[in-house]
């Protein structure tokens, strides 16, 4: 314990998140802008080691305690909040802010959780606070917080059943790195994964983030998926699954993203890729692979939430998200084109921005490693994430053909808090050595060799200069109001054939089958337990008294044997 | 003085209450002198509480008559708990009590009203206090009379059906209770509860003995609606006044479930303690189905108050699967979600009830869009609601905690599993209240909704407030659960 008060940085977020709910105008854009701001100094006020302890349940637990790691998060998921707040300060639902903030103080919270009760109290709060968020999205977002609540808290109990396991086994509450060698442990590492967006539930996040608002799924995009990184991180590095789990997320990722045509759920999937480059750095383990994994979620959040404002301005002006719909927007929105631009850039790893410096160091561990697949499939992804958010975002949105809306740029703090991070993405690509001082580990990495920088740039010109070919060829030889269509469509089948061809016509049967069977499921369920069920309906006063009676009879069968 | 009569007081404080109460004509009069009464019980539980914790249990001859012949009071930690909490709740409700009442009783009934509720509280105080078998009779024939009326009181006509058949179940349950406590004292010549445990030493597998388990096991599981036992329930809360329903979800099934534990441990300790006799696994069975059955039921309701009532029915079943556990993390898990239960679903009947009280309805689809009309009640509902699905920070997740480290403690994953996942069908059943309250549109009925006068919201606050309080400082409420589980545990050794 040392002498100064800590404030725990987490709880700043949360409080004003609360005062949010209630307060309005100028009072709560200040609080919006300053709290995190405060929450930022707080978290650099914490020093190594417990902060603050206290008592839980006879447990000794430790709710902030400092170390790099924790400050890194931390650190990030404040900037974030600021940059969500500043977003955000002309959107005029109060739930969703509070709930925002809710969310992110719980984010921070889990980035300073010392021990296994504290993660899975903070981790608790974040689901309810994120489930709140995509509530207040568009109609229909309703059902979609509900399967979003519904898989998150069932996440939140598995983690529970770990949690308590663990701690009944070892009769210690720490939280520290460990291997996945027990039930105990896969149960947390599975509650950790469902957070990540990890098969075989990776369908929650882009199924329920592009309900959201256009603003709140800038907020969605940071938190939930980056703590599950953080956890992996300080919980279990080098932990072998993890790289076949995270090389899935990020194939996974790219293949829908190429399929999908609506511009926020291909951002949505495209963050199922980006943490699969996380979690197959975690799971590669040495101080490079764990060093880049968590350098790439501090950038990710930052170059993510770019894209997401640029989408989220997009969809606040002209109410449309689909690519079909959208295209020749840089004539009236050059700012939100230019910062979607450097977002996408970001993400694609292009040197001079934030991605390049990050995601090269776990490809370079992939090779340190002698990892040769894993290597060439990370480089083959690299590739991928240039065409479907590198390129397909900006190109349909703001280029391609002249959708005829005009839309005007967004209102200034919008364009306020674009412009800020599209400059923190370049200045981190300019200058890494600051961001490389904040990691856990000593770097002990140049990003900027020629080689490194050939070697991107020619896998960024091949893949781009792919896409254009594709396209070139589409045009030509179909009709430009048709082509989009087509090409998604087209294309959509094609990929669904390559990938999909021998395991099609089992896969729908089986898939038919299921959910033939759930709806039967559900029907017996409810022939039973609906409000006209056996177990719902009032019973005739007899049959209540013959099934005591008979009750009486088993007990005293049971008894007397 | 006072201090050594303090377990007399705590019985005959109500029922003199009760008197003066059925007396007088106004109904605001007789609020007065039940609020007056109802407020000194917490004072007298807790005085007895402090006594308990510091000297151990303590022994009061009712009417100077030496036990085991004449009727013994006695407290340990475990009744002390229980008539803090029985205590606590009939005091918060009485402000509450007065704007609800007055709507949903005709004014002439009024004074009859505070009268029965009196009584009631009376016999549940008694059940919990009293050393004697018979007499815990008595005092469960005092109690369930006075909710049989309480219910019939309701103005939904189904309230007298309901009633109807609360009446016919109650009194099975309790002439089974008779006939178990009448085998018991054939065998043994006693009605002294204590007396009873020290003299069945030797006689636990008797056939008469067995017999009087099984009497007593449905007996008082038809008390506590144990599945499938439970079905005279959701009709009973559902058309009841609310505030009988507060008072009754929050206590009624509670001091069962006291009942329970005390035959279980105390006086049939030895015979429950027979590896050969399968009785906490049929109890486990049956709570695992109402944790699940129940809970599956309740997402199907239309009406709110049935909804709540099958998920008590649901809650009944981990505190029961507590006691099946028969080990201290179980056990205390069940102890304390006795009294973390009575909180929350306190807390959701009288948010509940505030809404009748604004819009006479509590049909899910009425209730629309409810949470903009109503913020601050359907705020307080929604986290009460978090505490029935075990959110942390909140006292249902100590209450899951408990249990699933008993299960772990037996090596029981596969239960650890069913404790965590029934918790999931309680997140759609009030995921969905939620969604409807807070993200529908604004229901005509709503409409002409408003927030409670502060005579109703204040009592629901500092319920959530307790539920949250007690999620996080636990010393008190499972501080004192495991001392209580420890007490218990000795008897059944």
């Amino acid at each position: 314990m040392s002498g100064t008060i800590v404030i725990p940085p987490g709880l700043i977020l949360i409080m004003v998140g609360l005062l949010i709910a209630i307060t309005r105008g100028h009072v709560r854009s200040i609080m919006l802008l300053a709290a995190p701001v405060v929450t930022l100094i707080a978290v650099w006020s914490v020093p190594d080691g417990v902060a603050y302890s206290t008592q839980f349940m006879g447990y000794e637990i430790a709710p902030v305690k400092g170390d790099a790691l924790s400050r890194l998060f931390a650190t990030i998921f404040a900037i974030m909040a600021f940059g969500g707040g500043l977003f955000s300060l002309n959107r005029e639902n109060n739930t969703e802010l509070a709930a925002a903030f809710v969310y992110a103080g719980s984010a921070v919270g889990v980035a300073f959780a010392g021990d296994l009760i504290s993660v899975f109290i903070f981790w608790e709060l974040m689901a309810i606070g994120s489930t709140i968020v995509v509530w207040c999205g568009r109609d229909g977002a309703q059902r979609a917080g509900m399967r979003y609540a519904s898989i998150h808290l069932l996440g939140g109990v598995i983690l529970m059943a770990g949690v308590a396991g663990e701690i009944a086994a070892t009769g210690s509450t720490a939280f520290n790195a460990m291997q996945p060698d027990s039930l105990a442990r896969w149960l947390i590492l599975a509650g950790f994964l469902i957070n990540a967006g990890a098969p075989p539930l990776s369908a929650w996040l882009p199924d329920a983030y592009p309900e959201a608002s256009w603003s709140g799924m800038v907020f969605l995009s940071a938190f939930t998926t980056k703590t599950a990184v953080y956890v992996l991180l300080r919980g279990f590095p080098g932990a072998d699954i993890l790289i076949f789990v995270g090389l899935f997320m990020v194939f996974y990722g790219i293949i829908y993203a190429i399929l999908e045509n609506d511009m926020r759920r291909i951002l949505a999937y495209s963050i199922v890729n980006q943490v699969g480059f996380m979690v197959t750095g975690i799971g590669i383990g040495t101080t490079m692979a764990l060093n880049g994994a968590a350098a790439h979620a501090f950038t990710h959040i930052i170059y993510k939430a770019l894209l997401l404002m640029s989408a989220g301005s997009v969809l606040y002006m002209t109410g449309k998200s689909k690519c079909t719909d959208l295209g020749g927007l840089f004539r009236t929105m050059p700012l939100t084109c230019v910062c979607g631009i450097v977002g996408a850039l970001a993400i694609s790893s292009f040197p001079l921005t934030s991605g390049f410096i990050s995601k090269s160091m776990i490809s370079q561990a992939s090779a340190d490693e002698h990892l040769v697949i894993v290597w060439m499939l990370l480089a083959a992804a690299s590739a991928g994430v240039f065409l479907h958010a590198g390129i397909k975002f900006p190109w349909f949105v703001f280029f391609q053909k002249d959708s005829g809306l005009r839309p005007s740029e967004p209102p200034w703090n919008m364009k306020a808090s674009m412009v800020l991070f599209s400059i923190l993405c370049i200045w981190i690509g300019v200058f890494p050595e600051q961001l490389y001082a904040l990691l856990p580990a000593t770097v002990n990495y140049v990003p900027y060799t020629a080689s490194h920088v050939v070697f991107q740039l020619q896998l960024l010109l091949f893949s781009g200069l792919a896409f254009f070919l594709l396209l070139g060829w589409l045009k030509r030889t179909l009709t430009i109001t048709l082509d989009i269509d087509w090409f998604y469509r087209g294309l959509g089948r094609t990929f669904e054939r390559a990938f999909h061809y021998k395991t099609s016509k089992v896969w729908g049967i089986a898939v038919e089958r299921a959910y033939r069977g759930v709806v039967r499921f559900v029907e017996t369920l409810y022939r039973h337990h609906g409000p006209q069920g056996i177990l719902a309906r009032t019973w005739p006063t007899g049959s209540m008294a013959f099934w005591t009676t008979l009750l009486l009879g088993a007990y005293l069968i049971a008894y007397y044997l | 003085m006072i201090s050594a009569n303090l377990p007399a007081l705590q019985v005959v404080l109500p029922l003199l209450g009760a008197v003066v109460c059925a007396f007088l004509q106004r109904g605001v009069y007789a609020w007065g002198v039940a609020l007056i009464v109802t407020a000194t019980m917490p004072f007298v539980a807790a005085g007895l509480l402090i006594q308990v914790m510091d000297g151990g249990p303590i022994s009061y001859a009712l009417g100077g008559w030496a036990p085991p012949v004449g009727i013994e009071y006695r407290v340990d930690v475990v009744n002390a708990f229980l008539l803090l909490l029985v205590s606590l709740i009939g005091a918060i409700i009485m402000p509450y009590a007065k704007a609800s009442v007055e709507k949903e009783i005709p004014a002439d009934r009024q004074a009859w009203f505070y009268a029965i509720y009196l009584l009631c509280l009376c016999g549940l105080l008694g059940m919990a206090i009293t050393g004697d078998a018979f007499n815990v009779f008595v005092f469960m024939e005092v109690s369930s009379l006075a909710a049989y009326a309480l219910i019939a009181m309701g103005r939904d006509r189904r309230a007298l059906l309901a009633a109807y058949q609360y009446l016919i179940m109650g009194t099975i349950g309790a002439t089974f209770y008779v006939i178990g406590v009448g085998l018991l004292y054939s065998m043994t010549g006693t009605l002294n509860m204590a007396d009873m445990a020290s003299r069945l030493g030797g006689i636990e597998s008797s056939r008469a003995v067995l017999a009087a388990m099984a009497f007593l096991t449905v007996g008082i599981s038809l008390k506590l609606a144990l599945f499938p036992l439970h079905v005279w329930l959701p009709n009973a809360y559902a058309y009841a006044p609310s505030i009988a329903t507060v008072f009754l979800a929050a206590t009624a099934t509670k001091v069962a479930v006291y009942l329970l534990l005390r035959y279980f441990f105390t006086v049939l300790g030895t015979v429950f303690a027979q590896q050969s006799l399968p009785i906490a696994e049929i109890v486990m069975l049956l709570s695992l189905a109402a944790m699940f059955g129940a809970s599956i039921v309740a997402v199907f309701q239309e009406n709110v108050k049935r909804m709540l009532a099958y998920s008590s029915v649901a809650q009944i079943g981990y505190i029961t699967l507590g006691i099946a556990l028969v080990n201290q993390s179980g056990l205390t898990g069940g102890i304390v979600h006795l009294f973390n239960h009575a909180l929350m679903k306190g807390a959701l009947f009288m948010a509940i009830g505030a809404v009748f009280y604004q819009i006479g309805s509590v049909r899910l689809a009425d209730l629309a869009g409810i949470g903009k009309r109503m913020p601050i009640t359907m705020g307080a509902f929604a986290l009460a609601g978090l505490s029935i699905i075990g959110v942390p920070g909140t006292v249902g997740f100590i209450s899951k905690w408990y249990l699933v480290l008993g299960a772990l403690e037996h090596g029981w994953w596969w239960l650890a599993f069913l404790i965590v996942a029934s918790s999931l069908i309680s997140v759609v059943y009030i995921g969905r209240l939620v969604e409807v309250i807070w993200f529908k549109p604004v229901s005509a009925a709503a409409k002409r909704a408003k927030e409670p006068p502060l005579s109703m919201l204040l009592p629901t606050l500092l319920l959530v407030a307790a539920t949250l309080y007690f999620g996080f400082d636990t010393s008190a409420t499972a501080g004192i659960a495991a001392m209580a589980a420890d007490w218990l545990l000795v008897g059944a050794r």
